[in-house]
């Protein structure tokens, strides 16, 4: 019985370089007659839709103008719209003279965006915390006013960019908090805690966001006498922080139930209290398992900020449709496929920046453990 | 668990707290007038989507026809036409924002009807604006009356008043007509922009401003026939009739200043030397009439001093100075053989 091989394998050709362009573009292109075929009607497809974009957006747009008869041709892209009214894109209807308010604030939010994004050592830590306690302050007493000799400015003055994004961080930051404690108390052995907890998500999770909306804003002050003295701002925050929590809950319950049983167990054996158990050894955990989840959710929260719109708030699509209301904006179509473009364009920037920045944060988690 | 529980506890305490301190401080408003003065800013509910009437300007100042209602009626109590705040709301927003009293005065284009005047917890003040349907079509139909309209197709938004319009008028000139259906007027506009119909119809003040939004505006014109009567009123809330008078007779203020030639720029000049007396009434020289309604004797003049006269208001936001450049129609004053009449200051 024969149990060698008594002939070499034929010689194969030497691989190719795959990293080199061609080697890549043989490999991943055109490897057979059909993915090759594939290729070329796809980069076809890619060059006939580029050019009349390109063409749209770029060769026959129109930059500068301010009325709608500065856009005249309906095959170009109508950006004097966004260029005459970008202050309003920005700013809302913030005053014009306490725009260095609003842009303060900008600054401050930079300013804590670049203190996650980049580490500096030791200061690491407090520049963190410092700027997460600073913003939200300095934030309410810059845009709100009414201390400091500073104007008061009605939250219903806000709008565009600006109101998107103070509605957005507000429903990210509140119902992070929010959300995990009620996944605890959901997950709680105590039966009137899961009870009540479980009712709640199960309430905001069952209503459309869009009835909350409208509840919240139109409906609560004929059900409390008093409920109009809440300002309709604040009911639409405390409307989004409630929905979205309940979501929040469920991502981390999710990752609580990611955490094997052999853990609490071990804790409980070591004498750990229930709080430390969890914070120490379960959440951190859980919240790291939870991640693409939490941001998922917070894509999700920065997207749906634009159904404020329904309740008369301009946020940066609400205030996009009113201006086209203006009488100097009055104009065919392709006015507001242009200012909807943009609009597009700047939520894919932000979520698209949230979606790369959990992209790291998981990384990063990775490491350490 | 002892401790948890205790917190949960010591929450709810805390949120029945908020919640009792604000039905305890709750109070039955009736007295509106006392209410903006307090508040000190006038709270209007203003129409969402139509060209002309409320829109940020450049610098983010609401402005529009509605707009300047709203502005009228808060220089004249509050002295100050910049202490508005105004709200976009549709229609059934509107009516219960108006029934909760969260607004202090709805300029929403809505037709001043029976069924919505009626028991529905508002009052209309006056018409500011006699609008009426109207019909839009492609000059390339070579049609130049809408008697000529005979088995053409309309695009319509369900449920609005133009469906009921059209058809009586059809009926009554004895003609077939075919219509599409839409879920809003945008939406039928829109399709009868992609020409899947001949015809598009709404309020003549509104077609003005939708001609403009076509993919091509010189292709389309209006026609002349008018088909129904839609009087546009500003309302507030139903049972304070101090409120009620307060804006009826600002609003008043404006058509009779245009009857009597006073404008934002002369208004000055006719406090001093005018000798007519209804003028003088008006602005507050002689006659106390803004206290009988609780203001200063200044609240026309302040109006009329911040927006101008009916005219001035019409031309700024819907007329020649502005693009939508639309005719008054029946809005001008009865001397001039239209609709608008302020009953006199006597």
């Amino acid at each position: 019985m024969q149990t060698t091989a008594n002939q070499f394998k034929n010689p194969e050709p030497a691989p190719f370089k795959s990293g080199s362009f061609w080697g890549w573009l043989k490999i991943n292109l055109f490897s057979s007659w059909f993915n090759t075929l594939i290729t070329i009607c796809l980069l076809y497809l890619l060059y006939a839709f580029s050019t009349s974009f390109i063409n749209w957006a770029f060769i026959n747009a129109v930059w500068f103008g301010d009325t709608a008869k500065a856009c005249p041709n309906s095959n170009g892209a109508c950006w004097a719209f966004v260029t005459d009214r970008w202050r309003l894109f920005v700013y809302g209807l913030y005053p014009k003279e306490d725009y260095w308010r609003v842009n303060i604030v900008y600054a401050l939010a930079a300013l804590t965006i670049i203190s996650f994004l980049f580490s500096f050592g030791r200061l690491k830590k407090i520049f963190r915390i410092s700027m997460v306690t600073i913003l939200p302050i300095a934030g309410y007493i810059l845009l709100v006013g009414g201390y400091f000799g500073l104007e008061y400015v009605a939250p219903e003055n806000f709008g565009g960019l600006l109101l998107t994004l103070v509605i957005a961080s507000i429903s990210i930051l509140g119902s992070i908090p929010l959300g995990l404690m009620l996944a605890l108390g959901r997950t709680s052995n105590l039966a009137v805690i899961s009870k009540v907890c479980t009712y709640f998500i199960e309430f905001w999770r069952g209503v459309p966001h869009i009835v909350i909306i409208v509840m919240f804003v139109a409906l609560l002050p004929i059900f409390i006498p008093d409920g109009s003295k809440i300002d309709v701002v604040v009911r639409a925050f405390i409307a989004f922080a409630a929905f979205n929590s309940a979501y929040m809950a469920e991502v981390f319950r999710g990752g609580l139930q990611s955490i094997p049983n052999g853990q609490f167990e071990a804790s409980r054996a070591l004498g750990l209290s229930y709080w430390k158990m969890m914070g120490y050894i379960i959440l951190p955990q859980a919240i790291r398992n939870s991640i693409p989840a939490m941001v998922n959710t917070c894509i999700g929260i920065f997207k749906e900020t634009t159904i404020v719109m329904l309740i008369g708030f301009s946020d940066l699509l609400g205030i996009i449709q009113i201006s086209l209301e203006s009488s100097d904006w009055v104009g065919p179509p392709h006015i507001f496929s242009s200012a909807y473009t943009f609009a597009a364009l700047v939520y894919f920037i932000f979520t698209f920046g949230i979606s790369k920045y959990s992209e790291r944060l998981e990384n990063r988690s990775n490491v350490d453990s | 668990m002892n401790l948890n529980k205790l917190r949960s506890s010591k929450l709810m305490v805390g949120l029945f707290t908020v919640m009792s301190l604000h039905l305890v401080t709750g109070d039955a408003d009736a007295d509106r007038l006392a209410d903006v003065k307090k508040a000190g800013v006038l709270h209007c509910g203003v129409v969402p989507g139509v060209p002309g009437y409320a829109f940020p300007n450049k610098e983010g100042k609401m402005v529009g026809f509605d707009v300047d209602l709203c502005r009228a009626v808060a220089a004249a109590v509050l002295g100050d036409p910049n202490k508005i705040k105004t709200t976009k709301m549709k229609l059934p927003v509107a009516f219960n924002a108006m029934k909760a009293g969260t607004v202090d005065l709805v300029t929403h284009r809505f037709t001043w009807t029976f069924g919505r005047d009626v028991g529905q917890g508002l009052d209309f003040t006056r018409v500011m604006v006699f609008d009426g349907q109207g019909f839009m079509v492609r000059k390339s139909l070579g049609v130049k009356s809408a008697k000529q309209l005979d088995g053409a197709t309309f695009c319509l938004s369900g449920g609005a008043t133009t469906q009921g319009n059209v058809s009586d008028f059809f009926r009554k000139n004895g003609m077939k007509f075919k219509q599409v259906t839409f879920g809003s007027m945008g939406e039928a506009q829109k399709a009868y922009d992609a020409k899947r119909c001949d015809v598009y119809a709404t309020d003549k003040f509104g077609l003005g401003a939708r001609r403009l939004s076509m993919t091509n505006p010189d292709e389309h014109m209006i026609l002349p026939e008018t088909m129904s009567n839609e009087p546009i009123s500003p309302m507030v809330g139903h049972g304070d009739q101090v409120w009620k008078d307060i804006v009826v007779w600002t609003f008043n203020s404006l058509i009779a200043a245009e009857e009597f030639g006073i404008t934002s720029k002369n208004v000055d000049d006719m406090r001093k030397n005018a000798k007519n007396p209804f003028i003088q009434r008006i602005l507050g020289v002689t006659g106390k009439f803004g206290g009988k309604i609780g203001l200063g004797k200044d609240w026309a003049y302040n109006a009329i001093k911040s927006v101008g006269n009916y005219g001035e208001i019409w031309e700024r936001n819907l007329g020649k100075d502005s693009r939508l450049n639309m005719g008054r129609g029946k809005n001008i004053l009865y001397t001039q053989g239209g609709l608008l009449i302020s009953p006199p200051f006597r």
